[in-house]
């Protein structure tokens, strides 16, 4: 589904990403774990095609198909999903009236019509009890006044609505009190189907006793230095990322 | 032969003052009416036109306006159908209307009353005898005098909306002033002039709009004064969304008694340019105040929000909040003073205008002036200029929202709270529904 092969990315001329390779399959689970200002959140940015950072080597293929040239909407269209470690605030727009703009702009951009009222009314109510959100809050202005985890679990509604084919939880245990932790990973694992993909993006392992990753990832200082599978992620919270650094 | 800007305002102030003298002669006011015409158009004379140098008129330049040859008073008597000009009526809900086409009054499209208050005409009040005391007690009494623009409208005053809501009463409507201007004069200039007074405990809520129909520029000169008794609860809303071949100066002066309540809603989105000048003036304590304004425009228009907030008593307070979104090559103005008098302690003053400037060439020029001789008070102030939150834009567009909706739904939540105080829902529809077109999207949900 999705590859990266050999990105390197920068940003105001100083690299970041220094030669990443990734090959996601539809129906697994990656995890990319890494210290602090390792890259973690530019990869994410960056397969989601923000602007500030320019892509200076290598490819992103979706689908089997170049999308470096793709604006961050068309990339929604064809299925990408980034859930943001720090969800923006939009005072004056509900929940509701963005998910709904949302999902039939993406309607629009694939050549399908508007969504009928009563389909989506019917799909936000199953979606907001799978996260166990409250319809007040779905009312509510996007993000406004939010806690962090009431943000994290709005980005998990919003994928939960979108149904993305790779979705790239960018930190989402941040912020995240046990229960509600336990919820989000909950909603996530109810939405992980054999046709879609996810990429975690953590800085702790924590996250990974409830989203059990089929691979893991190691990022440090712009580049993957070890895979494995989800062993790996208890060698790191036991030994610490500095026993990879050692190693390389 | 070009002429300097002073020989062109030199000429259409002799044509203003030589159509003075033959509309006083034919006008049939009482002595009271005509002094203050007569000192008014001296007050112009003297004074003309403002010019850049003035501090107050520094950004804004009327040279432009003042090279066109206006008439002030129409040829013909012009009238137009409900149909054609619905839509500029908030039409959804029922109102009292107040309807003037090239500045007479026209019976068929207003809707008046005279049945427990009056809802009526400005010309009967300066002319019948029964309207002779609240003209005497009020008409003019808070126009500030010294100022040419508003001395302009005072000499030719004659026609707008007279308002008076007795004591206790609660209008159960609101009321729409209307001005169109049709354009059968190739060039119009118009002197609206409206007087409110809102008794004790009274509440009242006004619309007022200014609308052009056609391509034939227009001036418009407006003057109106309020007067909020003790208690009493104003709603003001002014929709400025004219063509841009039409301009309007408004002067709008408020004087609070206490335990009063005014708030006014200020929409610019159209015209050439939009000069309003919004003076407050406390009467009394605890007193509360509120100024919003949302400005959304592009081209070359201009707007200029010009506020005045003169707390002369203790205990009150005034909340501005003015939002302004200006592309292209539009310029705009903030100017917002706030004098706190000597002995008006514990008074809360805010004032707050944020502006986004999406064009290249687009300006704002924005001035907060506080002027605070009292010790225990709490006064704020602050603005910015700024491009729109990148971060934000990525985000809508990561959610596959394309740039242009993204950049319009985040201009829409920047104006936004400036909605939340406007008590009329269908006003907030149309302004919405205003927005949208300004940012030119359908935003995706209902408004």
């Amino acid at each position: 589904m999705l590859q990266v092969k050999n990105l390197h990315a920068s940003v105001e001329g100083k690299e970041i990403l220094k030669g990443i390779d990734l090959a996601i399959k539809a129906g697994e689970v990656h995890a990319i774990m890494g210290p602090n200002g390792s890259g973690k959140s530019t990869l994410s940015s960056v397969i989601a095609g923000h602007d500030a950072f320019q892509v200076t080597e290598g490819q992103i293929l979706f689908e089997g198909k170049d999308i470096g040239e793709l604006a961050p909407e068309e990339r929604a269209h064809k299925g990408i999903f980034l859930s943001f470690q720090y969800p923006v605030e939009i005072p004056g727009v509900s929940v509701t009236n963005f998910i709904k703009t949302a999902i039939n702009e993406i309607r629009k951009a694939n050549g399908q019509e508007d969504m009928p009222a009563n389909e989506m009314l019917t799909l936000i109510k199953r979606k907001a009890e799978l996260l166990e959100i409250d319809r007040k809050f779905l009312s509510r202005s996007l993000n406004e006044g939010f806690s962090g985890g009431e943000k994290k679990r709005n980005e998990i509604f919003q994928m939960a609505m979108l149904e993305p084919k790779l979705a790239i939880l960018d930190e989402t245990d941040s912020g995240l009190d046990i229960d509600a932790l336990r919820v989000v990973a909950n909603g996530v694992n109810k939405l992980k189907n054999s046709g879609n993909a996810i990429l975690l993006i953590t800085h702790y392992q924590r996250l990974l006793d409830y989203i059990i990753p089929d691979f893991v990832h190691v990022l440090i200082d712009g580049k993957i230095v070890k895979s494995g599978e989800k062993e790996l992620a208890y060698e790191l919270e036991e030994k610490g990322y500095d026993w990879v650094k050692a190693e390389n | 032969m070009t002429l300097k800007p002073e020989t062109i305002q030199m000429e259409l102030k002799e044509k203003l003052i030589a159509s003075y003298m033959a509309f006083e002669d034919r006008s049939d006011t009482s002595d009271h009416v005509h002094n203050i015409r007569k000192e008014a158009i001296q007050n112009f004379e003297q004074k003309g036109f403002p010019t850049k140098k003035e501090e107050e008129w520094k950004y804004t330049s009327l040279n432009a306006l003042l090279k066109t040859d206006y008439s002030v008073f129409p040829k013909n008597e012009n009238s137009i159908e409900f149909k054609d000009v619905k839509k500029y009526f908030i039409h959804e809900i029922d109102s009292f209307k107040l309807v003037f086409i090239d500045g007479v009054y026209s019976s068929y499209l207003s809707e008046t009353t005279h049945d427990g208050m009056d809802i009526c005409l400005m010309s009967a009040a300066l002319s019948k005898p029964k309207y002779k005391m609240v003209i005497d007690s009020f008409y003019n009494k808070i126009a500030d005098n010294s100022e040419s623009l508003s001395s302009l409208n005072t000499a030719f005053a004659s026609e707008g909306a007279y308002i008076v809501i007795p004591k206790g009463k609660v209008v159960s409507k609101p009321i729409q002033i209307l001005n169109f201007a049709t354009g059968n004069e190739a060039a119009l200039m118009l002197m609206p002039r409206n007087l409110i007074v809102v008794g004790e405990n009274a509440h009242v809520q006004i619309i007022e709009r200014h609308q052009s129909l056609s391509e034939n520029e227009v001036l418009t000169n407006s003057v109106t004064e309020i007067f909020a008794n003790k208690r009493a609860i104003v709603d003001y809303y002014k929709i400025q969304n004219d063509m841009l071949s039409a301009s309007l100066i408004d002067h709008t002066y408020i004087s609070q008694k206490q335990e009063s309540r005014c708030t006014v809603h200020t929409f610019s989105f159209g015209g050439k340019l939009t000069r309003n000048n919004l003076n407050f003036y406390h009467e009394g304590e605890h007193i509360d105040s509120t100024l919003k304004g949302v400005t959304i425009i592009g081209d070359h228009q201009h707007v200029d929000q010009h506020t005045l907030v003169a707390h002369n008593h203790p205990n009150c307070e005034s909340h501005q909040d003015y939002k302004g979104i200006f592309s292209e090559q539009s310029t705009g103005v903030f100017n917002g003073k706030i004098i706190v008098k000597k002995e008006a302690q514990k008074t809360n003053a805010f004032q707050q205008n944020n502006n986004i400037l999406t064009g290249d060439k687009a300006s704002i020029n924005t001035k907060p002036q506080l002027e605070i001789f009292a010790d225990d008070v709490k006064c704020s102030h602050g603005c910015t200029i700024g491009q729109l939150d990148k971060k934000a834009l990525f985000y809508l567009r990561s959610r596959g929202i394309p740039e242009k909706e993204a950049k319009a739904l985040l201009m829409y939540a920047f104006a936004h709270n400036v909605l939340d105080t406007v008590k009329i829902p269908e006003i907030q529809k149309r302004i919405n529904k205003i927005i949208a077109s300004k940012l030119g999207v359908q935003l995706g949900f209902d408004l």
